[in-house]
C-alpha cells in the first residue's frame, strides 16, 4: 500500500514537472516578456538591464529551476494585463470555478448513474429508449449550443434562471467566496452546472448502462437470483457494486475534464471563474496567467488521479489482497 | 407410491426467434421422489442446464416455458407470481452452479453473501445467520469457518469456493438441491469431495439432489436413478443400475459404452458417430433415427413417447413399443 502510494507519488511528480516545462516554454516563445513590462518609451539599454535582473539571461536549465521552486510555492508572478499577483487572481476566482466544477459532477454522477441503472434494468420501455434518444443529442451538441440554448429557454422566454453571473455571493473564511448560500447564487449555479455536466453525464449513463447490463450477465448474479434474493437485493446490492467499481474511476477523472470544460461554459455563462478568466488572459497574452492556469489544471488532474487509485482500491478488495500478497 | 417431491410433466421449453420458434425442451415428463438423488445426463446441448433453469424459473428470455407443468410437493410452481416464484428459489430449490470461480460477487464477504441469504428467507437476527452460517461452512469442509467466514471469495481456492457456493445453495435448507455440473470446472483431485459432500449434507438433511454431469462415473456413484436427455427429449429414465448395467434405449446403449472402466481412461459422452441434430433440423420421428444402429421405417416417422417398462423403468423408442412386441410375441 505505502508503496504504491510512493509510486503514484513520483509519477505524479514527473507529470507536473513535464507540464511546468511546457508552462516555462511559454514564457520564452510566446511573446517577449519584456515587452508586456514595459512602456513605449524605455531605452533599449533599460531593457536589457531589467533583461538581466529578470535572470532572463541565465541558462535554461538555471532559469527553468527558478521557476519551477517558486511555482512549488505559488509565486507565479505578476499578470502583465491586472498588475496584480497571479496567485491572487487565481485564488479568488477558484471558489467559483470549483462550486460550479462540483456542483456539475455531482449531477451528472447521479443522473448518470441513475438513468444508467434505469435503462439497463428497464430495457425496451419507452421511458428508457426515450432517454437514450435524448442522451445521444445530448453528447452530440457542442456544449456552447446547449449553453445557448438554455439560456433563451430558461433565461429569455421563461425568464425563470438568471442568464449570466454567479448572482450574490457571500464569504466563508477569509477568501472563499461561495453562491451556495444565497438564493440568487444558486438559482444563478442551475443553467452553467446542466451545460457543464450534460455531457459527462451522458458519458456515465452510457458507462453505467454497458457496464450494469454486463454485471446483470454475470453467473453471481444468477446465482444470486437462485438464492432467491429479492430483485431490489440484486439490483442494486450485488449488480450496482460491481457496475460502480469501473464507472468510479472514469467518474473521477471526467471531474478534470469537467473543470478544464469550464472554460466554454464559463465563457458562455460570463461565470467569473479561472477558465474566464484564462480565456481572457489568452486574449492579452497574459503568459503568467496562462502558464499558472496550466500547472493548475495539471494539478487537479493528478490530484484526482491519485484519489481515484485510491478510491478504487478502497471498494475492490481483490486490489487490496493481492498488493498485501505481492509484497510478502 | 407417495407423491414425488418434483414432478415435471411433458414440460416444454421454446425460444422465439426470428426464424421460427426453436423448442428445446420437448415434452419432459419425470419425477424426483422425496431424498432421492437423480442423476441427469446427455450430450452438450441436450438441454440438461434448461431443465434445471426451468424448473427454478430462472429461464432466460426469450426462452419461456411454453407447455406442461412443475409440481413441487403437490403445488403447481412454473406458473407462479414471480415474488412467490421468488420465496422458493433458495429456501425450497436451492442451485450450485457449474463454476465456482464466477458464481460468488468478488466483492462481498462470503459471511456476507451467506447471512443475506439466510436472511433473506429465515426470520432469524444477524448474530444467529451468522452462526448458522459459521456451521454451514464448518459443515461442508471448510477448516477454521469462524475466521474464513470473513474472506472474500478470492481467498479460497477453486474446490472450497464450490463447498463456499454449497454452503449459499443449502442456506436456507431445501428439500431440492439442482446441482448444474458442479465439478466441471474443478480441478480433478477435488471433484469426488465435493459430490460427496453435496451428496452427504443432502442426505442427512433428507433434501433431494438432481445432479447434472456429463460423467457416467459420478452418476453411478452418487444417483438413484437417473435421466438421460437427447435433444430435448427424454431418451430413458430409470434406476441407475438397470440403465448402466442394461441400458434399453440405443442412445443410452451408446452412451454407456463410453463409461470410463477402472483400467481405462475417461472419454466425454461422445463415441456414438454422428452428433446430435441442432434445435432447428430435428428429424421427424425420433430424433436419434440418423445415428441409431437400430433405426426402423417407423422411427422415422412416428415420434416414440416414453413409455413404461418393467422394473420403473421408461424408455421412448419403438424397439419397445408393447403393441410391437405382443405382435411379434
Ligand atoms: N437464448 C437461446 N436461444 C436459442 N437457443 C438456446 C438459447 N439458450 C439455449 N439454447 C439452446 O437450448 C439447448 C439446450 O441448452 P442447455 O444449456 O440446456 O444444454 P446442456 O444440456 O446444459 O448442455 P451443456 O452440457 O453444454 O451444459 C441448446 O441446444 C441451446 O442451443
Ligand atoms: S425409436 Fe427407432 S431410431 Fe429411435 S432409438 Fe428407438 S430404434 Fe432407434
Ligand atoms: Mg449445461
Amino acid at each position: 500500500m505505502i508503496a504504491f502510494i510512493l509510486r503514484r507519488l513520483v509519477q505524479s511528480v514527473i507529470v507536473m514537472l513535464t507540464v511546468a516545462l511546457v508552462a516555462f516554454s511559454l514564457f520564452r516563445f510566446v511573446g517577449d516578456p519584456i515587452a508586456s513590462m514595459v512602456g513605449q518609451e524605455t531605452t533599449l539599454a533599460e531593457r536589457a538591464e531589467l533583461r538581466e535582473a529578470l535572470g532572463l539571461n541565465d541558462p535554461f536549465i538555471v532559469q527553468f529551476w527558478s521557476f519551477v521552486a517558486r511555482a512549488a510555492t505559488g509565486d507565479f508572478g505578476i499578470s502583465y494585463r491586472l498588475q496584480q499577483p497571479v496567485m491572487e487572481l487565481i485564488l479568488s476566482r477558484l471558489p467559483a470555478t470549483l462550486e460550479l466544477a462540483l456542483v456539475s459532477g455531482i449531477l451528472a454522477f447521479l443522473f448518470g448513474v441513475g438513468f444508467g441503472v434505469y435503462t439497463a434494468l428497464r430495457r425496451g420501455n419507452w421511458l428508457s429508449g426515450s432517454i437514450m434518444t435524448i442522451s445521444l443529442i445530448g453528447v452530440s451538441l457542442p456544449t456552447f449550443l446547449i449553453g445557448v440554448l438554455l439560456i433563451w429557454v430558461f433565461a429569455v422566454e421563461l425568464q425563470w434562471l438568471p442568464s449570466f453571473g454567479r448572482g450574490d455571493t457571500v464569504y466563508i473564511g477569509d477568501w472563499w467566496r461561495t453562491g451556495l448560500l444565497t438564493e440568487s447564487g444558486r438559482a444563478s449555479l442551475i443553467l452553467p452546472a446542466i451545460t457543464l455536466g450534460l455531457y459527462q453525464m451522458t458519458l456515465i449513463m452510457r458507462l453505467v448502462r454497458a457496464e450494469m447490463l454486463e454485471v446483470l450477465r454475470t453467473d453471481y448474479i444468477k446465482f444470486a437470483r437462485a438464492r432467491g434474493l429479492s430483485n431490489r437485493a440484486v439490483h442494486f446490492g450485488h449488480a450496482l457494486k460491481n457496475t460502480l467499481v469501473p464507472v468510479i474511476t472514469i467518474t473521477g477523472l471526467q471531474m478534470g475534464s469537467i473543470i478544464a470544460f469550464s472554460i466554454i461554459t464559463e465563457t458562455v455563462f460570463q461565470w467569473p471563474g479561472v477558465g474566464a478568466l484564462f480565456i481572457r488572459s489568452v486574449q492579452f497574452v497574459d503568459v503568467p496567467v496562462m502558464a499558472a492556469y496550466l500547472m493548475l489544471i495539471a494539478l487537479v488532474f493528478v490530484v484526482i488521479n491519485l484519489v481515484v487509485d485510491l478510491l478504487y482500491y478502497a471498494v475492490d478488495p481483490r486490489l487490496r489482497v493481492d498488493r498485501a500478497n505481492a509484497r510478502h | 407410491m407417495p407423491e414425488p417431491l418434483l414432478s415435471v410433466r411433458d414440460l416444454v421449453v421454446e425460444f422465439p426467434t426470428r426464424r421460427g420458434v426453436l423448442r428445446a425442451l420437448d415434452k419432459v415428463s419425470f419425477d424426483i421422489a422425496e431424498g432421492e438423488v437423480l442423476g441427469m445426463v446427455g450430450e452438450s446441448g441436450a438441454g440438461k442446464s434448461l431443465t434445471g433453469a426451468a424448473i427454478i424459473g430462472l429461464l432466460e428470455p426469450p426462452g419461456r416455458i411454453a407447455g406442461g407443468e412443475i409440481w413441487l410437493r403437490g403445488e403447481r410452481i412454473d406458473n407462479l407470481a414471480r415474488e412467490k416464484m421468488r420465496r422458493i428459489r433458495g429456501r425450497r430449490i436451492g442451485m450450485v452452479f457449474q463454476d465456482p470461480l464466477t458464481s460468488l460477487n468478488p466483492l462481498y464477504t462470503v459471511a456476507e453473501q451467506l447471512t443475506e441469504t439466510i436472511r433473506t428467507h429465515i426470520d432469524v437476527s444477524e448474530k444467529e445467520a451468522r452462526k448458522r452460517a459459521i456451521a454451514l461452512l464448518d459443515r461442508v469442509g471448510i477448516p477454521a469457518a469462524s475466521r474464513r467466514i470473513d474472506d472474500y471469495p478470492h481467498h479460497f481456492s477453486g474446490g472450497m469456493r464450490q463447498r463456499v457456493v454449497i454452503a449459499l445453495a443449502l442456506a436456507a435448507e431445501p428439500e431440492l438441491v439442482i446441482a448444474d455440473e458442479p465439478t466441471t470446472a474443478l480441478d480433478v483431485s477435488v471433484q469426488a469431495q465435493i459430490i460427496d459432500v453435496l451428496k452427504e449434507i443432502c442426505a442427512e438433511r433428507g433434501a433431494s439432489v438432481m445432479l447434472i454431469t456429463h460423467d457416467m462415473g459420478v452418476i453411478a456413484e452418487t444417483a438413484d436413478r437417473v435421466a438421460v436427455l437427447y435433444a430435448g427429449r427424454l431418451a430413458e429414465i430409470g434406476p441407475v443400475r438397470d440403465v448402466i448395467q442394461a441400458a434399453e434405449h440405443p442412445y443410452t446403449v451408446g452412451l454407456m459404452g463410453s463409461i470410463p472402466t477402472l483400467t481405462q481412461t475417461a472419454d466425454r459422452l461422445t463415441q456414438i458417430p454422428g452428433a446430435m441434430p441442432r434445435l432447428n433440423a430435428i428429424p421427424t420421428g425420433c430424433a436419434f433415427n440418423p445415428r441409431c444402429t437400430r433405426v426402423m421405417d417407423r422411427c422415422r416417422i412416428d415420434r416414440p413417447e416414453l413409455a413404461a417398462r418393467p422394473g420403473g423403468r421408461q424408455v421412448s423408442c419403438w424397439l419397445y413399443d408393447t403393441a410391437m412386441e405382443a405382435a411379434d410375441g
